[in-house]
């Protein structure tokens, strides 16, 4: 903490800490007005007299009601629902098994291989998606949700593998050594001592991968092309925006919908999450 | 309740070659002390006889079994580390009981068990607690609990007291010595603090570099060192070590250094005769040396200089310098001596080592 005069700790801290909140705050805002504000506000000129950028005096939910009567909205949330749920399932189990193998297994290349799936991670998404379109066509399944359910896992597994591994190298491996003399076989050791104790690790990964796949949109903008198949991201984006047409109410609204899911996941493991990301047990 | 036997045991990782040929019997119901420096392959050879490390060549059995290819689970030992491995996420309770559990005891004998052990260690209102919330003294009774609860027959101990601050480790090596008394369970025991291999050990191992220097009880070691890397590594305040000139003189071997001329007594005569005119290691503990008095030989006696009086209560310890030779002496409390006085010098004659200066051997 900063020592001294008051003023001191109001310029050095809470000054700073009070734009830098605004500053992330803002776009979450603009959403909110926006999406509750009347169009005959939303279009109305900057000169004209009642002109209130910030503020609206008529709060109107249409832009709700035309999102989820007029355009296929719930659809679009139920999709990047399953899809991201079973895109994350897949990728972590995936991920906390290799992750455990490579912090703990002792075999040759080990290291080597933990190095080469965290460059896969550094593999652009948008010089990858070109081959991936390939497979997704050869393999026939464009335009379902197994397109992104099996291409997500392409960075998400590396990504979890690669915070898992971190994660399983803070457990004291004197624990599974000291439950494999207890009498557990290196499975029930697993289970039993090391997964229940990686709790924070797994969740956290688990929430960063759904929050990936939720929010991904290169891969789900080219392999997905009919409306009922889209997910909210590419859904608002692509039917609400016709032409030059910016449909700004119901953009908003759907972007305001859509980031609750996320909020939700966080806020409920926020705790786990920060203890995922500064390390285990101690003593 | 068992015997285990080590036979030709070796480890080799890559490239390093951390245990050599040991060879160690251990006794039913015995308290064997593995001790030596860091890397001297004491911990690798605990950790091979729980299972835990592959054995590269030898044999290992427990009672006549030989255990080479069993599981750590199947060997019936039960090990405490130095960070105690408690399982942060259960209670003691449930950690103690974690080893029955796995090994499909019912459940009202699990909780007799885990009772009778909490009862024995006074850790029993501290069973609901999680071991974050123990002391460092409670998280190494929770981890010796968990060991007895099994009733397994070795006990493994890989320097359980080495984590707990120097009052604590006292008492707990006092306990530790009596649960053995009272479970009589035999026991392999690793530490690099020589005090503790002294005191809890009914036998003493000294390794170094992967290589068994001498095994025997804790006063065989201290009063007859194989060699010098076990003289200087038993006891505290060291033995002292000066280099000296073997002469023969007046009808007999003279010990000869720059300020320090002492006769080898008639007992070591024949053994040191063949190193006449060269040079070996005199070693002398702290307490072989007393401040001379009229009725001390000469031929057994030198002057020093005291550099550093530490007086300790029940005895004094005094850095001397003879000649080029720093040494530390044990005195009797009741000696008044100050810093850079001059003061002479006894050594007990029955009580003096000598090695060889190359294969450092006893001679």
């Amino acid at each position: 903490m900063i020592e001294g005069a008051k003023w001191k700790k109001w310029l050095w801290f809470y000054l700073p800490m009070g734009m830098f909140i605004l500053a992330l705050l803002f776009p979450f805002y603009w959403m909110l007005v926006t999406t509750v504000r009347p169009d005959s506000e939303l279009y109305r000129p900057w000169n004209h007299p009642l002109y209130s950028p910030f503020w609206t005096s008529h709060p109107t939910l249409e832009h709700v009601k035309n999102l989820l009567y007029e355009t296929l909205f719930g659809v679009w949330m139920w999709n990047t629902m399953f899809i991201a749920l079973a895109a994350t399932l897949i990728s972590l189990f995936c991920g906390v098994i290799a992750g455990y193998a490579l912090a703990r297994l002792k075999f040759r290349y080990a290291g080597l291989l933990g190095t080469a799936i965290f460059i896969t991670y550094l593999v652009p998404q948008t010089l990858l998606f070109i081959p991936l379109a390939d497979i997704i066509r050869d393999y026939r399944i464009g335009d379902t949700p197994w397109a992104l359910i099996l291409t997500y896992p392409t960075f998400l597994i590396p990504f979890c593998t690669w915070l898992m591994m971190g994660y399983f190298k803070t457990i004291p491996k004197e624990l599974e050594e000291c439950a494999r003399i207890d009498g557990a076989t290196r499975w029930q050791a697993m289970l039993y001592i090391v997964f229940p104790i990686a709790v924070p690790g797994i969740l956290s990964a688990g929430i960063f991968a759904f929050t990936l796949s939720w929010n991904e949109f290169i891969y789900a903008l080219v392999f997905l092309s009919s409306p009922e198949q889209k997910t909210v991201p590419v859904g608002v984006v692509s039917e609400l925006i016709r032409g030059d047409v910016f449909f700004w109410g119901p953009l908003m609204a759907g972007a305001l919908i859509g980031s609750v899911p996320v909020a939700i996941v966080y806020s409920f493991f926020v705790e786990y999450y920060v203890t995922g990301m500064t390390g285990s047990v101690k003593g | 309740m068992a015997k285990v036997l080590l036979k030709d045991l070796n480890k080799k990782y890559d490239e390093i070659h951390a245990v050599k040929n040991v060879n160690l019997e251990i006794r039913d119901r015995e308290f064997v002390v593995l001790v030596g420096p860091s890397g001297c392959g004491k911990t690798t050879t605990l950790r091979m006889v729980a299972g835990l490390e592959e054995i590269s060549s030898g044999e290992i059995s427990i009672d006549g079994r030989v255990v080479n290819d069993l599981a750590p689970m199947d060997r019936d030992i039960a090990m405490v580390f130095q960070n105690y491995a408690l399982y942060p996420h259960m209670s003691v309770y449930d950690n103690m009981a974690f080893g029955l559990r796995m090994r499909k005891f019912d459940k009202p004998e699990i909780e007799r068990r885990v009772r009778r052990s909490a009862e024995i260690l006074g850790i029993h209102a501290l069973l609901e607690r999680k071991p974050r919330q123990l002391s460092g003294g409670q998280r190494q009774r929770v981890a010796l609990g968990r060991a007895i609860v099994r009733n397994p027959r070795v006990f493994l101990f890989d320097e359980p007291l080495s984590n707990l601050d120097a009052a604590l480790r006292v008492q707990m090596r006092v306990e530790l010595k009596r649960l053995h008394n009272r479970l009589e369970t035999t026991a392999i025991y690793v530490t690099h603090d020589q005090v503790e291999a002294m005191t809890l050990g009914d036998r003493v191992v000294v390794m170094k570099d992967g290589v068994v220097q001498q095994e025997g009880e804790p006063l065989e070691l201290y009063g007859r060192p194989v060699n010098r890397f076990v003289a200087s590594f038993i006891g505290s305040p060291a033995m002292n070590f000066v280099e000296v000139a073997i002469i023969p003189a007046d009808g007999g071997l003279w010990a000869d250094a720059a300020g320090l001329r002492i006769k080898i007594p008639s007992k070591k005569q024949e053994a040191v005769q063949r190193y006449a005119g060269r040079r070996v290691v005199l070693g002398v503990r702290p307490e072989a040396l007393r401040v001379a008095s009229g009725a001390d030989p000469a031929e057994y006696a030198f002057d020093t200089a005291v550099e550093v009086v530490e007086p300790l209560g029940n005895e004094i310890l005094l850095d001397v310098r003879a000649g080029a030779h720093a040494m530390v002496a044990r005195v009797d409390p009741a000696t008044r001596v100050r810093v850079h006085e001059k003061v002479r010098l006894a050594f007990d004659p029955e009580r003096l080592h000598f090695f060889d200066p190359g294969s450092e051997a006893a001679i």
